[in-house]
């Protein structure tokens, strides 16, 4: 008996989150059992693990089957993209089916299974097998009664497949209503590691999920996981997701509405961040994502769009009609819409397919137009978990994303901000839409409800879908209600008659002022004429007085002098003065 | 065992060596034969492990095991033997009162 090495080896499956999950892969050299009802995808799990073991890991294996379907093996794996018949051929896999016919078989005796044993190691031998898979080995309870032996000899089976050091993975179907995991309790044999399969059907939508049950001697995930069964074979998403601890990048991009952008502090979204567009029916939610899609794709970047309700076709229809031009990016392969009715899986199925799709696109925009139908009929407890997901899984790919969610047609009782509450917390930033109804008619508004990390407008802005494409206009502030639509483009129009008229009362009011100044000035020249009149005549009377002033005195002095010549010749007479 | 005509009974026996369970039923074989079967049988013994790849060719399981190749259909009987009627039935023979 070989003593196990303190730490165990893993030996990587290959398959699409399986590995994280289980922290490396399955135990290497030991068995790992695959249980689950029928249908659940276990045969494709251990053919996925043969195949991607010997492609990928240069580790031939055997597929030991109790089932007659290698066609139909070869058919499913070439649907992954692997050709076995070609892998056969070159000696990576070999396929065994083994006959257990119970008609056949009548025991007569003491038996065991070296006939399995050496047919086995026969087939191992010949390629060099690492791995081998056992499906099912059930078939052999089915087939021969002595269960008893049948049990010693898969406990010598499995010790077998130790000494070699094959990982080994073994199918079980699992027992309807017993209380062990397997029909026949093979759980006890193969201790090591545990997968349980599980393929449930919820409101006529079917949810395939993994859980790692038991993985001796190693931490895994205890969680229950979706995957699907896609194109590129088995994808589970795994645990890693879920770590928040992404980059928060300060590049900013814009939304490809310049007044949008303005609204948004000027610059517009940030890089990495999610987006709510939530509005009822008909607001324009699925315009400002295309407009999205195109402004990233005019940039050169990748835009991947998810429509759950229109399909690429209809898209690019509906968009052409307000001007947004997507054909051209979807032939340069810039754009890759994804269109699928969301009740065709359940909701964690879309998410591994949205999963794959990013990873294998690597778009820098994820647009998913609407999700409000993903979550359709699910509580909230359901919900979150999945979408919380998505977005840090987008998130740590530094992916901008953009969700468009339809809320109940606007009545005054419920506010739209509550229907969302659930998801909008997982949201950066939310753009809320809306009708409003005045006078006859409804236009679209739009704000900012919120926006992290910027400082944002707090107005409400008329949101206008035309051929040139979307514009954000402002409203009207009227005396007691803010007016749109028509209303505006009236009130307007009074306006600007009011300033008009305002204006042409102004001039009037000029001119009047003007020829009242004219007057005034008349009668201040006239004054002033009068003034002047007068001032001459006061100076000119002045002048007069001094000039008979200044001529009395003269002659008064000329007489005096007069005076003293003549009394000069006389006797000087007494003056008396 | 050579027969004088053409044997209306082939009978392969696959053993994995020389087992305990092996030689029982080689010789619970022989003995049923000459009681049952005298002058019309014919057996091979095929070691699988000296010939492994006629385990998946002949779909043998379990070890030992009794093939009735002739006459048709084929039938398998697993087991050292021990129990002579399951055996008769099995290669449907009908036993000769002995």
């Amino acid at each position: 008996m070989t003593t196990n090495p303190p730490s165990l080896n893993k030996t990587p499956t290959g398959i699409t989150g399986l590995d994280e999950i289980t922290g490396g892969g399955l135990p290497t050299g030991r068995a790992t059992l695959i249980c689950g009802g029928p249908g659940c995808g276990k045969t494709m799990l251990a053919l996925e693990f043969l195949v991607r073991g010997a492609t990928q890991f240069r580790e031939p294996g055997v597929f030991m089957m109790f089932e007659e379907n290698a066609k139909e093996l070869t058919a499913n794996v070439r649907s992954l993209g692997f050709d076995l018949d070609k892998l056969e051929a070159k000696k990576k896999i070999l396929l065994d089916h083994v006959v257990v016919e119970r008609s056949e078989i009548e025991e007569t005796g003491e038996y065991d299974l070296d006939g399995l044993f050496i047919r086995l190691g026969y087939a191992i031998d010949s390629i060099g097998a690492k791995r081998v898979v056992l499906d099912t080995v059930e078939a052999l309870f089915s087939g021969l009664m002595d269960h008893a032996a049948l049990r010693a000899e898969l406990r010598r089976l499995f010790r077998w497949l130790k000494d070699r050091g094959i990982t080994a993975i073994i199918t079980g179907e699992r027992g309807e209503g017993t209380t062990t995991l397997t029909r026949y309790g093979l759980e006890e044999y193969v201790a090591d590691c545990v997968i349980t399969l599980d393929h449930r059907v919820d409101e006529q939508i079917s949810t395939r999920r993994l859980r790692v049950m038991k993985y001796r001697g190693s931490a895994h995930a205890t969680n229950e996981f979706p995957f699907i069964i896609g194109e590129r074979g088995f994808s589970v998403l795994p645990i890693t997701s879920l770590q928040l601890n992404h980059k928060a990048s300060p590049e900013r991009i814009t939304t490809g509405i310049a007044r949008l952008d303005e609204m948004l502090g000027d610059k517009g979204v940030y890089r990495g961040s999610s987006v709510l567009v939530s509005g009822s029916p008909g607001t324009g939610k699925s315009s400002i994502g295309a407009k999205f899609a195109d402004t990233t794709c005019r940039r050169g970047e990748r835009a991947l769009l998810f429509a759950y309700e229109e399909s690429p076709a209809q898209v690019l229809r509906n968009m052409s009609s307000i001007g947004i031009d997507l054909a051209p990016w979807l032939k340069k392969g810039l754009l890759q819409i994804h269109a699928s009715r969301p009740t065709m899986q359940g909701l964690e199925q879309h998410l591994v397919t949205m999963h794959d799709t990013v990873l294998a696109f690597r778009p820098s925009v994820v647009i998913v137009d609407p999700i409000s139908n993903l979550t359709l009929d699910r509580t909230e407890a359901e919900v979150k978990p999945t979408l919380m997901r998505l977005i840090d899984f987008l998130k740590q790919q530094q992916i901008t994303s953009l969700f468009t969610s339809l809320t109940a047609g606007g009545s005054a009782t419920e506010l739209p901000e509550d229907s969302q509450v659930g998801v909008s917390s997982l949201m950066d930033t939310w753009l809320l839409l809306r009708n409003t109804e005045f006078n006859g008619e409804r236009n679209r508004t739009i704000f900012v409800l919120k926006s992290r990390g910027m400082p944002h407008s707090n107005q409400v802005r008329e949101f206008v879908l035309s051929d040139a494409g979307i514009d954000i206009v402002d409203v009207y502030p009227g005396a007691d209600r803010v007016l749109t639509g028509t209303a505006r483009v009236a009130q307007a129009a009074t306006e600007r008659a009011a300033a008009e008229l305002r204006a042409k009362d102004h001039e009037r009011k000029l001119r009047q002022l003007a020829s009242k100044r004219k007057a005034i000035e008349a009668q201040i020249s006239a004054l002033k004429a009068q003034e002047e009149a007068e001032a001459a005549e006061v100076n000119f009377a002045i002048a007069e007085q001094s000039l008979q002033i200044r001529t009395a005195a003269q002659d008064s002095e000329a007489m005096a002098h007069l005076r003293d010549r003549t009394s000069s010749r006389e006797k000087p007479r007494k003056e008396k003065r | 065992m050579k027969a004088r005509k053409p044997a209306a009974f082939e009978l392969r026996l696959y053993v994995a060596g020389q087992t305990a369970k092996s030689m029982a039923a080689f010789a619970n074989l022989k003995r049923i034969c000459e009681t049952h079967l005298a002058g019309q049988y014919r057996i091979e013994v095929i070691d699988l492990l000296k010939n492994p790849q006629l385990a998946a060719g002949d779909q043998i399981l379990a070890v030992p095991t009794l093939v009735r190749r002739l006459p048709e259909p084929i039938k398998k009987i697993i087991g050292d033997l021990s129990n002579e009627e399951r055996v008769l039935v099995g290669l449907d023979v009908q036993p000769v009162k002995a």
